[in-house]
Formats: structure tokens, sequence, C-alpha cells
């Protein structure tokens, strides 16, 4: 089975028929429906998504740390070849904060509030090194200077309280690289963060994938950050991918009605400013209530007859498009709102 | 700067000093300095957009400007009238016409009253009103905000973020307010939402003539509403003026790092094409001397340490504060 049109020559990661759902008393919930997907060795793969879109359960499973007993998850995870399904719990441990690394929106997701940053991050590196303490620390140390961690000797004798928001991310990505990563899943790392220490974060992320030839998923709500880091783009919604390609394509082309709405209702920060914003009626449903059909069915303005059924991905050439108006060809969407939409705000 | 253009708000050299910590713990009794010296003035039917990195101050200035906080120093007026000093009893005749709306419109609702009930407690609070009319007004409120009337009987927890925030509106323009302060109202909001909202604001004031101060982080959020765009840094205005004039020349040094650090939907984007500022904001418990921008300025100059720049009109329609205010076109530091 190939992988997607769009992915790079040579696969690090590839996720098949991926599906996890929560038993529950209302019966099982699917919150992921049967998506596949692959991340090429040194590429940044974007996921773009709303809440409730499936994007942090995705990279969950990815990292086999969904622990909840009435959880199932079907499909493959194929990593350097192992499927991290089969994995078992020790092996599966060796693997994560190794070889693939997480970074989160909340810093103290991955750190403990009771140790300071530096003996965190030494005991990262000699769970998966032979190395000294002294080494270790001295390696923790030049770590956190190179995350821009201004007198790094010193911030690596403090607690994560003790360090700002900006600081506290920084000395987590010190953490997940201090044993080079060839993986590393970014959920919303810097969601919580002001744009100038965004753009640092961003800076350092870039520099990851070109010093130490990671891949790096990067898990994120905002387009104009995929506008800022990504290779390739890959939009959620309600479960299931609705678009994805590289990130040129996607971007200049949107080709899904959810990403074209999604771009279009960002105010510009040039040229005219619009005298109402484009905008998508209603709200991303919760996974105990999507439609049937096309999940993003009730707020589309170009729904026609068969968008009661579920949409392919539909090919052509690098780009997928899960709608029927991509059927034969990317839809043109002057076109598309002259005929299917004229209520539609251009 | 007023001139004889009547303010709707009028602040002065407003000041605001939080303590924090305490005397038994280390570190001892700290004073924040989370306004120094902040001058605006808010005029009829005008959108001012507040921007700034968290902690700058913004919040704090918004709930200053509607006395919701007393201030240490400095002065404010509504409508011409002196509000300094008036004390929560003194100010609720006045509440009916000030009025804020909240990011999270959540925790600012009691979970377990009615939407209606919710909606109408200024009504009934302040007005005296039949609850016939009170119905009315309800029913009047769903419509300009775009809710349902059968909404009424529901309570918070049943809604999305986005209707949370409608009615979070509904209840701040319940009164009829003239000047309605809200502080991030579009942050928490998913971006297929935001917009909505951000049209809903500006229906609004065209509907009602209401006046805003718009607390956002977001650039282009701000871009889209604010007639007229404030930017704060470690509590101080450093620029304010039109916006597009603010947005496309900055001539503040920060103002422009700010604007280069938004990320654009780009297809070309690269983060190497832009202007990193280094560093964090420091610490308002112990603010820089000088301009408080010096540490992490890329053209600071040694005066820059030493001499406070104060706000000064650099254009017509335009203040800022900085020895060496940037020229049109010019972008500071280089990579
Ligand atoms: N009630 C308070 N007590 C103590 N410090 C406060 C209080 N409110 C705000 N501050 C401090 O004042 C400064 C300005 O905060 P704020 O106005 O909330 O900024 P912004 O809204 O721009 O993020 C910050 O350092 C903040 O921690
Ligand atoms: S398949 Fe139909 S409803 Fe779904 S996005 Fe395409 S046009 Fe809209
Ligand atoms: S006064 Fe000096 S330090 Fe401050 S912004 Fe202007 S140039 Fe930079
Ligand atoms: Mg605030």
């Amino acid at each position: 089975m190939p992988a997607e049109p769009s992915a790079p020559a040579e696969t690090l990661l590839d996720v098949r028929n991926l599906s996890v759902s929560f038993r529950s008393e209302k019966g099982v919930i699917r919150i992921i429906e049967d998506i596949s997907f692959s991340v090429g060795a040194r590429e940044i793969l974007s996921i773009v998504g709303e809440s409730g879109s499936g994007k942090s359960i995705t990279s969950l499973a990815v990292m086999r740390l969904i622990t909840d007993p009435n959880a199932i998850i079907e499909g493959s995870i194929i990593y350097k070849g192992r499927d991290l399904l089969k994995l078992d719990p020790r092996e599966m441990r060796d693997l994560r904060g190794r070889d693939i690394a997480m970074i989160f929106q909340d810093p103290m997701t991955a750190m403990t509030p009771v140790y300071t940053i530096g003996w965190q991050i030494e005991e990262q590196i000699r769970a998966h090194q032979k190395l000294s303490r002294r080494a270790a620390r001295a390696r923790a140390v030049e770590l956190l200077g190179e995350m821009g961690i201004p007198a790094p000797a010193r911030a690596a004798t403090r607690y994560p309280h003790q360090l700002s928001g900006g600081m506290r991310q920084r000395a987590m990505i010190a953490m997940a690289l201090s044993c080079n990563p060839s993986l590393l899943i970014a959920d919303e790392p810097t969601t919580a963060l002001d744009v100038t220490v965004q753009a640092q974060i961003l800076e350092l992320i870039q520099r990851l994938r070109r010093d130490f030839g990671s891949s790096v998923i990067l898990i994120t709500h905002d387009m104009g950050v995929v506008g800022t880091i990504s290779d390739r783009v890959m939009v959620m919604y309600a479960g299931t991918v609705v678009e994805r390609g590289p990130k040129p394509m996607v971007l200049a082309q949107p080709s899904h009605p959810y990403t074209l709405g999604l771009l279009r209702s960002i105010p510009p920060m040039h040229g005219e400013r619009p005298f109402r914003l484009p905008s998508i009626p209603g709200s991303p449903p919760a996974p105990t209530a999507r439609p049937a059909g096309c999940p993003f069915q009730p707020r589309c303005d170009f729904r026609f007859e068969p968008c009661g059924n579920r949409p392919p991905l539909f090919r052509h050439g690098a780009q997928e498009v899960a709608c029927f108006l991509a059927a034969d060809h990317l839809p043109d969407w002057d076109h598309e709102r002259a005929i299917r939409a004229p209520g539609a705000a251009a | 700067m007023s001139g004889t253009r009547p303010t709707m708000l009028h602040a002065a050299s407003v000041t605001k000093r939080f303590r924090v910590g305490s005397r038994f713990r280390t570190g001892g009794v700290q004073i924040v300095h989370a306004l120094t010296d902040v001058s605006l003035d808010v005029f009829p039917g005008e959108t001012v957009g507040l921007v700034g990195e968290s902690g700058c101050g913004k919040s704090t200035l918004g709930r200053c400007l509607l006395r919701l906080y007393s201030i240490d120093d400095g002065r404010i007026a509504f409508q011409g009238k002196d509000i300094t000093n008036l004390s929560q009893r003194e100010l609720r005749p006045l509440r009916a016409e000030m009025q804020m709306v909240f990011q999270d419109p959540y925790s600012s609702l009691n979970p377990r009253r009615r939407v209606g009930d919710l909606i109408a407690e200024p009504l009934r609070v302040h007005g005296k009103r039949s609850e016939a009319d009170v119905q009315n007004r309800l029913r009047e409120l769903m419509e300009l905000v775009n809710l349902s009337p059968d909404f009424l009987q529901r309570f918070p927890h049943e809604f999305s973020g986005g209707q949370r925030q409608r009615i979070g509106i509904a209840r701040a323009i319940a009164m009829s307010p003239r000047l309605v302060v809200a502080d991030e109202p579009v942050s928490a909001l998913d971006v297929s939402v935001q917009a909505q909202i951000v049209n809903l604001f500006m229906d609004l004031q065209q509907k009602l003539g209401l006046t805003y101060v718009f607390i956002a982080h977001d650039l282009s959020v701000v871009r889209q509403i604010a007639t007229r765009t404030a930017v704060m840094y470690l509590g101080g205005i450093v620029e304010i003026g039109d916006t597009d004039t603010v947005l496309h020349s900055p001539a503040h040094p920060y103002t422009a790092a700010l604007i280069s650090a938004v990320p654009e939907p780009d297809p070309h984007g690269n983060i190497r094409a832009r202007t990193i500022l280094r560093g964090e904001p420091p610490s308002p418990t112990n603010p820089p001397s000088g301009c408080r921008f010096h540490t992490r300025c890329p053209i600071a100059q040694e005066r820059c340490g030493v001499e406070v720049p104060v706000l000064r009109p650099l254009d017509p329609g335009r203040r800022v504060a900085c020895h060496f205010p940037l020229q049109s076109g010019e972008v500071a530091g280089h990579g």
C-alpha cells in the first residue's frame, strides 16, 4: 500500500487505518475514524484542527500514551519498520524519550514539580545513555543554553515553577531533545505563549530538523504557525482527515470547504480589511454528536446531494481532499460559489 | 490630547501597583508595577485596540478604566465626570453605562442559573422594570446576539464556547451601555468561531452606537476591529495611533518586533524571514530603568537605559514613547 502521494521518499512513521474509540455508558464513541498518514525523514508535518478534531488523541495514540482501559485502538503504527501497537510496554518505554519525544502545550505535563530542571534532564539522558552524572549534567546545561535559556547552569538548579512559561517550554524541549529523537511530536507547543516567544520556539523546532535531522509532527489550531514552519499539512475535522498536501499548495489553493473557511476567517495583516470576516457558521461537533455522511455537512455552504455519504480522500497530484466537490478535480471556488452557494459571503 | 472633542473616557497618568507575596515568605513583599503613568482618551463611537504580551497590563488597564480597580495615581473621567475617587456604591448608577466582556464566558457565568436569569440579572438589579418588560428586553437581546429565544430556559454548560460568548455579550449590553471594555473576548474560541464573534462586535457597534476598548493579544483581530491601536509593554503604552498607521509603519521598535512575530498563513512563509526578538519581558516587580524596552531593543543606545522616553506626538494621529523612533519602512534589527 503506497503512502499518500505527497509523502517524501523515505518514510519514518506510517500510520495505517488508525481508529480510536472509547467505551462509555452511551455506547462506543469513535474519536478517530480510520485515518492513515505518514511522516518522512526530516519532515515537518503539521496537523491542524479545532477542538474535538482528534489531533491530540492521534499523537497520544502514536506515543502509546492512551492508558484509559476503555480505549479501543485499531490499525497499525509502523515506526522504522516496527508496529508500535504490537510492542510490549517495556520496548515502548525504551523508544519513548530515546527515539520519539513529545512536548505539550503545558510543560508541567512532562515535568515533576519537586525536582530541579537540571536533575530531570539528567535523568532523561541517563535513562537512555551510559553517561556519568557529571557528564549528563554538563550535557543538560549545554542543552538549556542551546534552547536560549540565559545563565543555563543556574537555570538547571531551578524548579519548574521558578521559571516563566516560555522558559519552562524551552526546558521541556531541552528534555525532549536530550536524546536526539528521530521524531518529535509537538502538541500545541506555542499556544500558551506570546508571539515573540512563539517565534523563538518555532525557530528552535526548525533548528532541530536542520541540526539533528529529526522529523516533527506539529499539532496546532493556528494556520499562521502552519505557514511559518511546515513542509506538509494535514487538516483534521471530526476525527477524519479532510485535506492533506504540501504546505504551499494547501495554503495557496485550499480545496476542502473547511480548510477554505478556516483560512478565510483569519483577519489579514495586509491589504484590504474585509467589511465582515467570512466565518464558518456553527461550531465543531462533539464526538458524540458527529453528523452522518460528510462530517462537515451541517456547516458547509456548498453541500449538495452526494454529501449524505462519507466522501473518500480524492487525490489530485500531491493534494488530497475528502469532499465530493473534488471528485474529478480540485474545486474552483468562484465557480462553486456561483452555482452552489450564492448566499455564501464572497 | 483630547483637544476640544468630548471624550467617552479620559485616563490621565494612571498608575496601578499590586502588592504580592508576604512578609513571612521567601522573597517578602514585592510591588508589581502593573501600570505606570498611562494616559488614554477614548472617543465616542470608536474602538481602541489594546495589544501587548501577557502581563503587560492590558487587563489591569481595562479594569482601572471601568474603576473595577482603584488606582494609585492619576485621574479617570467617564463622559466628563471624574470617577477617580468614587466608591463602588457611588459608581453603581454608572455601571449600566460601562460594561465589561471577559475572555472566558464560562467562568463569568454562574453554571446553576438559566441563561434567561443570567442575562436578566442586571435588568432586575438596576432597572425598575416590570417582568413583562424584562421578558421583552430578553427576547430583543437574544435577537441582537443571534441566539434563539428558546435558549433562555437552558443552562450555560449546554452551549458551545461561541454561544456562551454571545450570552456574555447579551448580558453586557442588557442595560444599553455606552462603553464596553472587552478583555480578550475571542482568544479562547475556536478559529472558525472567532470570526463570528468579531463580526458580532462590529454589528452591535453599528446598531447600538457602542464605544469599545478591545483587548487582544492577536494583532490581526485588532487590525480588523480597532480604529485606533495602543501597544503596551511592561505597564505602559509605547505607541498609539490610527490602526493602519501603527500596524503598517510602526515607529516603536517593540511594535515592529511584535508585528514581525505574527505568524501568517503564507504559502511561502518561513521562520527565518522574521525578526525575532530575543529574551522575554522583564519582571514588572523590578522594571528596567530608562526605557523599559531597552533590555531587548535591537537599536538601544546608552541614553535609553537612563532617560525615560515620554509618549509624544510623532506625526498626526500617532504618539510614540521612544528616543529613536523608526522612520516609516525601516525595520528594527536585521535577522
Ligand atoms: N490582582 C493582582 N494581584 C497581583 N498582581 C497582579 C494582579 N493583577 C495583575 N497583576 C500583575 O500585573 C501585571 C499586569 O497584568 P495584566 O494586567 O493581567 O496583564 P495582561 O492583561 O496584559 O496580561 C502582571 O505582572 C500581573 O501578574
Ligand atoms: S462533501 Fe459536501 S458537505 Fe462535505 S465538504 Fe464537500 S461539499 Fe461540503
Ligand atoms: S527608547 Fe531606546 S531602547 Fe527604548 S525603544 Fe526607543 S530606541 Fe529602543
Ligand atoms: Mg489579560
